[in-house]
């Protein structure tokens, strides 16, 4: 029944977007301002039959209806309630609603909040929202529908894979689709724009709340799934650059480039042509991302399960957009005579671009590499994290200076009057920077460059939130959480401390500073686990701080997982991190321990970043 | 000069769908099996019973070698045990069975069971020598021949067609 | 004196230094090196067998003082470039390490075009 119920709501939706369309290119055809009314109403409808769609098989995951397959493959009758609801979108099939969920709903809010606007740019970005609807719609129901039955109906499922069923694993998705899946809205917006001759600051107004609300939840996507793997996948690490995280990122730096592109097409109606193509490419990112990360073509902790059919698909529906983009941008294209004055803001931001695009090539292509290297000479090759953090780093300290120096700048022509107090602060950067040298420990040349940028630009943005007028508060806040960001993971990354030994119960060990030892092992059963939980007894022989962390081996039964258990004890000053792992065949168990000063901090400073978006789109709100 | 550039970027385009296109259908799990023609170098292996250690002289003695890595604990590797009594029987080949990070007693008790296809027998405990010839995982076999060189990898446990390249190999001048 | 004890200070640091490195080489190591059995993880992150050999391995081939290209290449030469985080920077893979740079330098050049041609404009 639920599985009927849902078949029927895809098929109506696919009816009422076609309807949509239909609609809006009738009354295109009619030479006034005034969009139909019944268009409206059908896109409530839109959205409000879509969301009763999910709301059916969330129902579905509740009851544990075995009928649907895709409940079958990933739920279970003994799971909690709370992974019930959120494994709806933990799967592919159940995530592609998900999809057409964000696509409507920004649909509608997009219509109705863009009153003051041509009606042919509205109507157009409506058209084309919808057929990335439609397509979507296509692919759930030819190739990935969550509602389809298997036959004959299972007593039970088979079960959440257990690393999945976390708090913050079940909002990763949620979020990080309003952001970049949010960001299909500006994607019809720009086509529509070229399509209907709309540019210029008023196009830039029409969408920057947009690009803010999708760059901000893409923001908190990606620090909620890094705060699930730091908890999660024990390696105590939160960033990998794994394709999963690249492909979450490339959008990021898109939509970062863009929110200040934005800011110059309003200011100074220039970069219309670069903001449309920022516009079209975060989007163009977004689907190309979902294609490496379901396609299969990848070999990564994060991927989903393989299936070459729905690469095809995706890989389809990727070729039409960027094709569709390119033609339009083609024949829309005119060469304008936009004026970009040296020692201006409008530099600065160009800047910020041209930083934001050389991180987009590096991830892109390091993401990219042993795909091309493998289909082309056959040759497999791995790109990790040595590779990003040798190329990126380096230009990150200079792209902070800019950050410091570069909203200083005024519109139109700047006087380097402020060149005193910019090297004061330069000065009391690299003190602070010594003094942590002197009094700590030392680091890699490359350490202290990142540690006077960084520090650089927070003393910047704080001497400039005494000076100028609330006006710039949110940027304020989001260029020092950035400059935070990075202080607090170059020190969390030059004071971390890490000890890899192999224990047996009632054995303890010295190291440096450390003394381990594994007082107890206790088996305890739970409702869908059974673990061994160690007792491990950490002694600091400085501060003479004695710890007990509980690390644990799990041993789930559906499916059969075997999964580790980080222990972790989080204060301000840092976290204490302790995983325990059998050894085959033997009684010794593996210790992984790190100290890791001022982990939550990165946290904090990420979460700081994503506020200032939403400040800014508060105020934009309140001024328009 | 717009023209060209409009070709480029559609060009571009086009090469890296293809790309993606192509990528679908290949395999992602890594394999080292493609890692031939290499010469196996600083050979020292104890053997299984006594104190000797073998090197690469003495498997050059022998025309081709099939070094083949495997343990007791293991369970594909009595899958593929009758087929390397079937190769120990080949005129041209002798098998240097590894004994890797086992106990000698299950070993044995192995080997009692199932057959002993080896005509070198050497181990190793602590599988460190095991990287020196590119083993990741067991059941592996590799052909070499008699400088040593490899000819061909098996990565996991050998089935009816390994079998038959491998006579093909051998019996061929 | 003051300058003397300053001096005496910044040597004890350097050697400080020098042990770490020493340790903090072999985790480097281990963090460069693909797991085979995994799924995209290094051998410091796994616990698998493999990783736990390999470990071994390393330390052995620190001890008998090779350096750390020497054990990269090595264990290439054995299980593959796909065993390597870091790409080595060989002609196969001039693209990938160069085009990055020659982007922002692009990128550059466009910008100070921009700015050029602009300031003709004024």
């Amino acid at each position: 029944m639920l599985s009927n119920t849902g078949n029927f709501l895809l098929l109506i939706n696919i009816f009422l977007s076609s309807l949509i369309i239909y609609s809006s290119f009738k009354c295109l055809k009619i030479k006034n301002n005034i969009i139909f009314k019944n268009i409206y109403q059908i896109s409530l409808m839109q959205s409000t039959l879509v969301l009763m769609c999910f709301f059916t098989l969330i129902a579905a995951f509740v009851v544990s209806d075995f009928s649907l397959i895709t409940v079958y493959q990933n739920s279970h009758s003994l799971k909690p309630l709370f992974y019930k609801i959120s494994g709806t979108w933990g799967n592919h099939e159940g995530s592609l609603l998900l999809w057409v969920i964000i696509l409507t709903i920004f649909s509608f809010l997009f219509l109705i909040f863009n009153r003051n606007h041509p009606k042919n740019y509205r109507l157009y970005t409506l058209i084309i929202q919808n057929f990335l609807i439609l397509g979507f719609l296509f692919f759930i129901i030819f190739n990935s529908n969550p509602f389809s039955l298997i036959s004959p109906i299972p007593k039970e499922g088979l079960g959440l894979n257990p690393i999945l069923q976390d708090p913050a694993l079940a909002i990763h998705p949620p979020l990080l689709y309003v952001g970049f899946v949010g960001s299909s809205i500006y994607f019809s917006a720009a086509m529509a724009s070229m399509i209907s001759n709309y540019s210029g600051r008023l196009f830039a107004q029409s969408i920057k709340s947009w690009v803010l609300i999708s760059w901000a939840f893409q923001t908190l996507g990606i620090l909620v799934g890094s705060i699930w793997a730091y908890y999660e996948l024990g390696w105590g690490g939160f960033w990998f650059w794994d394709p999963v995280e690249n492909a979450s990122l490339l959008p990021w730096f898109a939509m970062t480039a863009l929110l200040h592109s934005l800011l110059v097409l309003e200011k100074r109606n220039t970069l219309y042509f670069w903001t449309i193509i920022l516009c079209l490419m975060t989007f163009t990112l977004s689907v190309t991302g979902t294609f490496l990360v379901r396609s299969g073509i990848l070999n990564s902790v994060h991927t989903f399960a393989n299936d070459p059919s729905r690469g095809i698909y995706i890989l389809i529906f990727l070729s039409l957009m960027i094709f569709a983009s390119i033609y339009f941008l083609f024949s829309k294209y005119k060469p304008t005579n936009d004026l970009i004055n040296s020692n201006s803001k409008e530099t600065f931001v160009l800047i910020n671009n041209w930083f934001m695009m050389f991180y987009l090539v590096t991830v892109l292509l390091g993401t990219l590499y042993p795909i091309f290297t493998d289909a082309i000479s056959n040759n497999k090759i791995s790109v990790g994290p040595p590779f990003y953090n040798s190329v990126i780093i380096p230009v990150v300290i200079v792209f902070l200076f800019f950050m410091a120096i570069g909203p200083q700048a005024k519109w139109i022509k700047n006087k380097f009057s402020n060149l005193r107090s910019t090297l004061l602060i330069l000065g009391g950067a690299i003190i602070i920077n010594f003094a942590i040298v002197y009094f700590l420990k030392s680091y890699s040349l490359i350490s202290n460059l990142i540690l006077i940028s960084s520090l650089f630009l927070i003393m910047s943005s704080i001497f400039d939130f005494f000076k100028k007028s609330r006006l710039s508060f949110p940027r304020i806040v989001s260029h020092l959480s950035f400059g935070f960001l990075i202080l607090f993971i170059g020190l969390n990354h030059n004071f971390s401390v890490e000890k890899d030994f192999n224990l047996k119960l009632g054995e303890a060990k010295k190291i440096d500073d450390y003394e381990f030892a594994l007082l107890d092992l206790k088996l305890s059963q739970e409702n869908n686990y059974k673990a061994v939980v160690g007792k491990l007894e950490v002694n600091n022989s400085n501060t003479m701080k004695r710890r007990i962390l509980y690390p644990e081996i799990r041993i789930y039964d559906n499916p059969q997982t075997l999964t580790y258990e980080a222990s972790i004890e989080t204060n301000f000053l840092g976290d204490h991190y302790l995983t325990m792992s059998n050894i085959d065949r033997s009684e010794y168990y593996n210790i992984k321990f790190q100290h890791k000063p001022l982990m939550i901090w990165i946290w904090i400073s990420v979460l700081l970043l994503s506020f200032g978006g939403f400040l800014s789109l508060f105020k934009n709100a309140k001024n328009n | 000069m717009q023209k060209i550039i409009k070709s480029i970027i559609v060009f571009l385009f086009i090469f890296v769908l293809l790309v993606f296109y192509n990528s679908l259908n290949r395999e992602t799990n890594y394999s080292t099996d493609y890692l031939v023609g290499n010469k196996l170098t600083n050979i020292n292996l104890k053997s299984f019973d006594d104190n000797k250690i073998y090197t690469s002289e003495d498997i050059q003695k022998s025309r081709y070698t099939l070094i083949n890595f495997w343990a007791s604990w293991c369970a594909p590797c009595r899958i593929e045990h009758p087929y390397l009594m079937q190769l120990s029987k080949e005129k041209n080949l002798k098998i240097l069975g590894v004994n890797f990070k086992d106990k000698k007693i299950n070993a044995s008790k192995f080997l009692n069971e199932l057959g002993n296809p080896y005509y070198y027998m050497a181990k190793d405990t602590t599988g460190k020598q095991s990287v020196n010839f590119g083993i990741y995982g067991i059941p592996e076999s590799i052909l070499i021949n008699n400088e040593t060189i490899v000819l061909k990898k098996f990565v996991g446990p050998l089935n009816e067609q390994n079998l038959n390249d491998i006579k093909e190999i051998i019996n061929s001048l | 004196m003051r300058f003397k004890i300053l001096l005496i200070i910044f040597f004890l640091n350097l050697n400080i230094n020098l042990y770490a490195n020493e340790l903090v080489e072999e985790s480097k190591i281990h963090k460069n090196l693909r797991c085979l059995v995994c799924q995209g993880q290094s051998i410091a992150d796994s616990n698998s067998d493999f990783a736990l050999t390999l470990k071994m391995v390393v330390k052995d081939l620190i001890d008998q003082g090779k350096t750390e290209e020497e054990i990269y290449s090595f264990l290439s030469d054995k299980y593959g470039d796909w065993i390597l985080y870091k790409p080595k920077i060989n002609q196969g893979n001039l693209l990938l390490w160069g085009l990055p740079y020659l982007a922002l330098i692009i990128g550059g050049v466009i910008i100070v075009f921009l700015i050029r041609k602009s300031s003709k404009k004024a």
